[in-house]
C-alpha cells in the first residue's frame, strides 16, 4: 500500500484517496469540436514514468496535484491547488 | 521404521507426553515437538503424495521450505494445507494427509506414476481441450490440488490487524538478525524483530557453535532477554510474507485457539532482512523418495527434538555445512557415510567414512530409499540420504522491493545487488554463511561452510530427477519446455508449474533455471530468475479480512428512529447503504405493502426520509456554481423556493436527480437521492475546487445532522395543522417554510415524491423522536399509515417518478426522461452539456415509457423488449420498474425503449427467462396525469 502525502494532512494510505485524472486536462470551452471534447473526456495518457495527476484526499476533501512515478511509485511532490485555502 | 528418538534434544520435554492422529493413526509426541518431528520419531516416512503422479513423499525440510509435509487440520478448527514442519504437536490434533486417497500410506491413485511418461508437463492442457475443457475439469481437479476444504468447518476466528511503525524492522531472529536488532536497540532506535519459528535463534537452535564461550542457543536466549529489556517487540511464529510500496512490510503472526494469523502492517524507516538461506537438493534419479532429506533438516531434528532421522545414513554435499550433520548423527550411533562432492582431502580425517568426488547417480528403493548407487557404480545401503546442494538465500523481500539480484559464483546463488532504499540484507540472506563472519569479534567457534561446488541437473540424465517436489516437476519437464521453445524463465514457470504454490522458489527454482541455462547455452545469470511475489508463505484470506465479517463486512448506516420503527413492527432492508423500514406489520410483504400504498393515497402516510441528501452550498458564488452543476438553470430560483433538476456526468448521462432548495440568496440545499449523497458531495467538491473561486462557495454535507420526516397524502396539511404548524394554506407546492417544535426549528418543504400533497419536515436528528411520535399520535384521527420503502416505490411508480440508477443507466440522458428544455434552450455552460450534442450519444437514445401488462399479472422487471431481426432476438430496451398498483387495481411498469415516444399504443414483446409476454407502450405517468392530487 502506497503512502500519499496530502498537502494538508501529511502522509496517509492510498485507500484514503480518489483519483481525479491527469493534471492539465483542461476542460474545453463551449465551442470545442467533437474530437476535442471526446479527447478531454476519454483520452488518458497512461504515462509510464513521471506523471502529474489530480487527486482528492477523501478525508479532508481537498483536491491537490501530485507528481509521482508510475514505475517506481516514488512520489516527488504534492501541491495544493490555488494555495492554502 | 527408520527414524528414532535419541536421549538428546533440548526442545522437547520427555516428562510431558501427548498424542495426535495422522490419517487416523495415533502418533505419540512430547511437549515441544512439531508434528513433523513426532512423525519422524515414530518412524513414519510417507506423509504425503505427489501432486500429479501420487508418488509417496516424506519430509524434505524442517521449516517453511517444506514441500511435501502438508496436511489438513480436521475438526471444528479445520485449517487446510498446514505445513507439519511448523505446526506444534498438540494433544488431540487430527491431521489428514493431502493428495492421498484414502491415506498417504495407501493411495489408490498411485497407479498414475506408472503412466508418468504419458503425463508430461502441460499434459492436461494439451489433452483435455476438445470439445470443452470444462467436461473434464471436475474429475481432474478432484485428482489434483492440495488439501480439501471441509464445508462443515467454522473457519478461522477473526484476528484484528495491527498497524505499527518503528525505526527498524528486523526480519529473521537468527544470529545475524539478533545481533543487528541488539545493535539498533542499543543505539536508541525503536525495533521490531520477527521470526517464523516458534523460538528465536535460527540456525543456532540446531547448529553447533560457541559464541564468547557460550553455547549458541544460550547466546541467542540471552540476546532475546537483552532485547526485551531494551523494549524491542519480539514476534515469534510471525512470517514477514511480503514487501509492498513505500516501506510497508506485511507480517502474519500465528494465533492459538483457531484464530486466523494476525496481520501486522509495519512501516519501518529501515528494514533489515536477515531471513537466512534455504538448503537445496542434489540432482540424482529418484531424489524424491521418502528418506531423502535436507542435511540441515537432519541436523535440526536431531539436535532440537532428539530425533535421528535414520540409522544407516548417506550424506551428500557440495559444501562444508553437512559435516555438522554427519558428526552429530555419528555421535548418536548412526552409521554415516559422507560424500564430499567437492573432492579434496577430507577422507580419513573423520570418525565416519568420507568418499570424495563421487556423486550419487540414483537412489534405489520402492516406497522409500533403501540404497544409493554412486557414479563409480558402488552401491551403498542406506535408509536415509541427507543432501546439501548449497543454500539459496531468502531474498524474496528484497526482490519484492524491486531490488536487482546478482549472481555469485562462490555460493552458486543469486544475491542482493544494488542497495534498495530503506532495506538492508545481512547474514545468510546476503550469502554470508560462516558464523565467524556474521558475528565478527565475538569469539565464534563454528565449522566453516566454505564455498559451494556448482552441481546442477544435466540434460539427458538417466532416470527421473525431481526439481520441484510439490509440483512434481522433473528435469525432463524442463527439457520438454526447452524443446517447445518455452525458454524464458517466466514461460518455464508457467508451463511446468516449477516453483509455484507454497514453494515460491524456496527449494526448486534454481536447479530448474540452471538446467534451462545449460540447455540454451547461456549462463545462469543470463537466464535470470522469475519475479518473487508475495506471500512468502501462504496467508489465509481470513487474515486479510480481519474483523471485516458479519455486520462489519459492509456496515449499514442506521436511522435515528430505528428503535421506534422496530417497536412499530417494521421489517428492515438495506437501501443504498441505509437500513430502512421496508414495510410495517406481520401480514406478509405483498399484503402489507399494498395496504400501506392504498392507505397513503386515501388519508395520510408517514415516511422516515432521513437519509435524503441535505448538502448545503453556501457563498456569493453559490448560484453561479449550481448553474454549472445542474442541467436546469438554478440561479433564477427565488429564496424560499424549491426546484427539481438533474445533475449530469461530463458524459451527458443522468448522475442524480432531486430537489434544490434556496434557503437564502447565498445558501442552497442539494436534496439528492439518499444513496447518492457521498458521490454527489465528491462531485460538488471536485468542481468547486477545479473551476470556481474556493473562497466564494463552500460545500457542507448536513445529511446526518437532520432527520427528515415526510407527511404525504390528501390529509397531510390537516395533520400538520393539528400538530401545530399553522395552516400552511399559503405554502404552495415547491416552497419552503419554517415551524417550531418544542423549541427546535423545523424546516418544512412542500415537495412530493408520491404525487400527493406532501411535506418534508427536517429537524435536528436527536430531537426527531418527539416530532415523529406527535405525528403518529395526531395521525390516528386521520387514519395515518406508516409507510415503508416498498410502498413508497409503488406510489412514485404510479406517477412515473424515476429512481436514478433503477430507471436510468449509464447512458440515459435527461431528454430520454422527457426533460428537453435546457438541452434546447439553455445558453450557459453546464456539466455534461457538450456531450449531449455528440452524434454518437444521440444515436443510442432510448425513451423512458410506461408499459402496460395485457394480463392481470405484473410484467417481469428486467425483461427485455425484443424484436426478431434476421432470425435472431435483439434487445430494444428493458423493464426498469414493475409493480401491482393498489390504487389503479392493475399492474404498472416503466422501461427504457428505443424510439419509445414514437411507439405509444404499440404492442411489444418482452422476453424473460425463456418466456415471452406482451405489453402495450404507454405514457410513464399512470395515475393522475393532470397533477390534481398535488393540491387535493
Ligand atoms: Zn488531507
Amino acid at each position: 500500500m502506497q503512502l500519499f502525502p496530502c498537502p494538508f494532512c501529511g502522509p496517509r494510505p492510498e485507500t484514503e484517496f480518489h483519483f481525479g485524472g491527469d493534471a492539465g486536462n483542461t476542460r474545453p470551452d463551449a465551442a470545442a469540436s467533437d474530437s476535442d471534447w471526446t479527447n478531454y473526456l476519454f483520452f488518458k495518457h497512461n504515462r509510464k514514468g513521471p506523471t502529474r495527476e489530480i487527486w482528492m484526499h477523501l478525508t479532508c476533501r481537498e483536491v491537490f496535484l501530485m507528481a509521482r512515478d508510475t514505475v517506481s511509485h516514488e512520489v516527488s511532490a504534492t501541491e495544493a491547488l490555488g494555495g492554502e485555502a | 521404521m527408520s527414524g528414532w528418538r535419541t536421549q538428546s534434544g533440548w526442545a522437547v520435554d520427555r516428562n510431558q507426553s501427548l498424542s495426535f492422529t495422522f490419517d487416523g493413526k495415533t502418533i505419540p509426541a512430547m511437549a515441544g515437538d512439531t508434528v513433523a518431528s513426532a512423525l519422524l520419531a515414530s518412524g513414519n516416512r510417507i506423509v504425503g503424495r505427489g501432486f500429479k503422479y501420487h508418488r509417496p513423499r516424506g519430509f524434505w525440510g524442517a521449516g517453511s521450505e517444506e514441500p511435501n509435509g502438508i496436511a489438513d487440520v480436521q475438526g471444528t478448527q479445520h485449517r487446510p494445507n498446514v505445513q507439519m514442519t511448523l505446526e506444534p504437536a498438540t494433544e488431540g490434533l487430527r491431521l489428514r494427509s493431502i493428495n492421498g486417497h484414502p491415506t498417504a500410506e495407501h493411495d489408490r491413485m498411485a497407479f498414475l506414476d506408472r503412466f508418468a511418461r504419458f503425463i508430461p508437463a502441460a499434459f492436461y492442457y494439451k489433452t483435455f481441450m476438445l470439445p470443452d475443457w470444462h467436461l473434464f475439469e471436475p474429475r481432474i481437479r478432484a485428482m489434483a490440488g492440495l488439501g480439501r476444504l471441509d464445508p462443515a468447518a467454522q473457519g478461522f476466528g477473526p484476528s484484528a490487524p495491527v498497524n505499527a511503525t518503528c525505526d527498524v524492522l528486523v526480519v529473521g531472529a537468527g544470529p545475524a538478525g539478533l545481533a543487528a536488532a541488539r545493535a539498533e536497540a542499543k543505539a536508541g532506535r525503536k525495533v521490531i524483530l520477527c521470526d517464523e519459528g516458534a523460538l528465536p535463534g535460527g540456525s543456532l537452535l540446531f547448529r553447533p557453535a560457541r559464541i564468547n564461550g557460550q553455547e549458541g542457543r544460550d547466546w541467542a536466549a540471552a540476546v532475546v532477554g537483552e532485547l526485551r529489556a531494551l523494549g524491542v517487540r519480539v514476534l515469534s511464529r510471525t512470517t514477514a510474507f511480503g514487501r509492498y510500496d513505500h516501506g510497508l512490510t506485511g507480517l502474519a503472526e500465528a494465533q492459538a485457539n483457531g484464530a486466523a494469523p494476525r496481520i501486522w502492517r509495519i512501516r519501518a524507516t529501515e528494514t533489515i532482512l536477515a531471513a537466512g538461506a534455504i538448503e537445496r537438493s542434489l540432482p540424482f534419479a529418484n531424489n524424491d523418495l521418502p528418506g531423502v532429506m535436507s542435511a540441515e533438516a537432519g541436523l535440526h531434528y536431531l539436535s532440537r527434538f532428539g530425533v535421528a532421522v535414520g540409522r544407516r545414513v548417506v550424506i551428500a554435499t557440495t559444501n562444508g555445512s553437512a559435516y555438522d550433520t554427519a558428526r552429530a548423527l555419528h555421535e548418536v550411533g548412526a552409521v554415516v557415510t559422507l560424500l564430499d562432492l567437492r573432492g579434496g582431502a577430507e577422507a580419513g580425517k573423520h570418525p565416519f567414512r568420507v568418499i570424495t568426488g563421487q556423486p550419487i547417480e540414483t537412489a534405489l528403493g520402492r516406497r522409500q530409499v533403501e540404497a544409493v548407487r554412486l557414479a563409480s557404480g558402488e552401491r551403498l545401503d542406506a535408509d536415509t540420504v541427507l543432501v546439501s546442494g548449497g543454500h539459496t538465500p531468502s531474498v524474496h523481500l528484497y526482490s519484492q522491493a524491486q531490488g536487482k539480484l546478482r549472481w555469485d559464483d562462490g555460493v552458486q546463488a543469486f544475491l542482493p545487488g544494488a542497495p534498495v532504499a530503506g532495506l538492508r540484507v545481512i547474514g545468510a540472506a546476503a550469502g554470508v554463511y560462516d558464523l565467524a563472519r556474521i558475528l565478527p569479534g565475538q569469539g565464534v567457534e563454528a565449522a566453516a561452510h566454505g564455498g559451494t561446488l556448482a552441481l546442477w541437473p544435466r540434460p539427458r540424465a538417466k532416470g527421473r530427477i525431481w526439481l520441484d517436489l510439490q509440483n512434481d516437476v522433473t528435469a525432463k519437464d524442463v527439457e520438454l519446455a526447452h524443446r517447445e521453445n518455452l525458454t524464458s524463465v517466466e514461460h518455464l514457470k508457467r508451463y511446468t508449474t516449477l516453483g509455484m504454490a507454497n514453494d515460491q522458489g524456496k527449494t526448486s527454482n534454481l536447479p530448474g533455471l540452471a538446467l534451462m541455462a545449460e540447455l540454451t547455452g547461456r549462463s545462469i545469470p543470463e537466464t535470470g530468475t522469475t519475479t518473487y511475489r508475495p506471500p512468502f508463505t501462504p496467508v489465509p484470506l481470513a487474515s486479510f479480512a480481519g474483523l471485516r465479517s458479519g455486520q462489519l463486512m459492509n456496515p449499514v448506516r442506521r436511522l435515528p428512529l430505528e428503535a421506534e420503527h422496530r417497536a412499530d413492527g417494521a421489517l428492515f432492508r438495506e437501501y443504498g447503504g441505509w437500513l430502512r423500514p421496508a414495510w410495517y406489520g406481520t401480514g406478509g410483504e405483498t399484503a402489507e405493502v399494498q395496504r400501506e400504498a392504498r392507505a397513503a393515497r386515501q388519508g395520510v402516510g408517514l415516511f422516515d426520509g432521513s437519509p435524503l441528501g441535505k448538502i448545503e452550498v453556501i457563498g456569493p458564488d453559490a448560484a453561479k456554481f449550481l448553474d454549472f452543476i445542474y442541467y436546469n438553470t438554478m440561479s433564477t430560483l427565488k429564496p424560499g423556493r424549491c426546484r427539481y433538476g438533474f445533475v449530469l456526468t461530463e458524459g451527458g448521462a443522468v448522475f442524480d436527480d432531486g430537489v434544490l432548495v434556496r434557503l437564502e440568496e447565498n445558501r442552497f440545499v442539494v436534496s439528492c437521492s439518499s444513496s447518492h449523497v457521498q458521490g454527489m458531495a465528491l462531485l460538488l467538491e471536485e468542481w468547486r475546487q477545479d473551476s470556481f473561486d474556493r473562497s466564494r462557495v463552500v460545500i457542507h454535507d448536513t445529511t446526518a445532522n437532520y432527520a427528515t420526516l415526510t407527511v404525504t397524502g390528501p390529509k397531510s396539511r390537516d395533520l400538520l395543522q393539528a400538530v401545530g404548524f399553522g395552516t400552511l394554506d399559503d405554502l404552495p407546492h415547491m416552497a419552503l417554510s419554517y415551524g417550531q417544535f418544542e423549541g427546535d426549528e423545523v424546516r418544512i418543504t412542500r415537495v412530493s415524491f408520491t404525487g400527493d400533497r406532501s411535506y418534508e419536515l427536517s429537524i435536528r436528528a436527536d430531537r426527531a423522536l418527539g416530532l415523529w411520535r406527535r405525528l403518529k399520535d395526531a395521525g390516528r384521527a386521520f387514519d395515518a399509515v406508516l409507510l415503508g420503502g416498498e410502498a413508497l416505490m409503488i406510489l412514485r411508480a404510479e406517477k412515473g417518478y424515476i429512481v436514478v440508477g433503477k430507471d436510468t443507466d449509464g447512458r440515459t440522458r435527461p431528454m430520454d426522461l422527457g426533460v428537453r428544455g435546457p438541452f434546447e434552450k439553455r445558453k450557459g455552460e453546464y456539466l455534461g452539456r457538450r456531450s449531449l450534442h455528440l452524434p454518437a450519444v444521440a444515436a443510442q437514445a432510448r425513451d423512458l415509457v410506461g408499459l402496460e401488462s395485457l394480463t392481470p399479472l405484473p410484467l417481469p422487471a428486467g425483461a427485455h423488449v425484443v424484436e426478431t431481426v434476421a432470425g435472431k432476438r435483439r434487445s430494444r430496451g428493458f423493464v426498469t420498474t414493475s409493480h401491482y398498483s393498489p390504487n389503479l387495481n392493475r399492474p404498472i411498469a416503466m422501461g427504457l425503449l428505443e424510439g419509445g415516444n414514437t411507439r405509444m399504443g404499440e404492442i411489444v414483446t418482452l422476453y424473460h427467462l425463456g418466456h415471452e409476454v406482451q405489453a402495450r407502450v404507454a405514457p410513464v405517468c399512470a395515475l393522475d396525469p393532470e397533477g390534481r392530487l398535488l393540491d387535493a
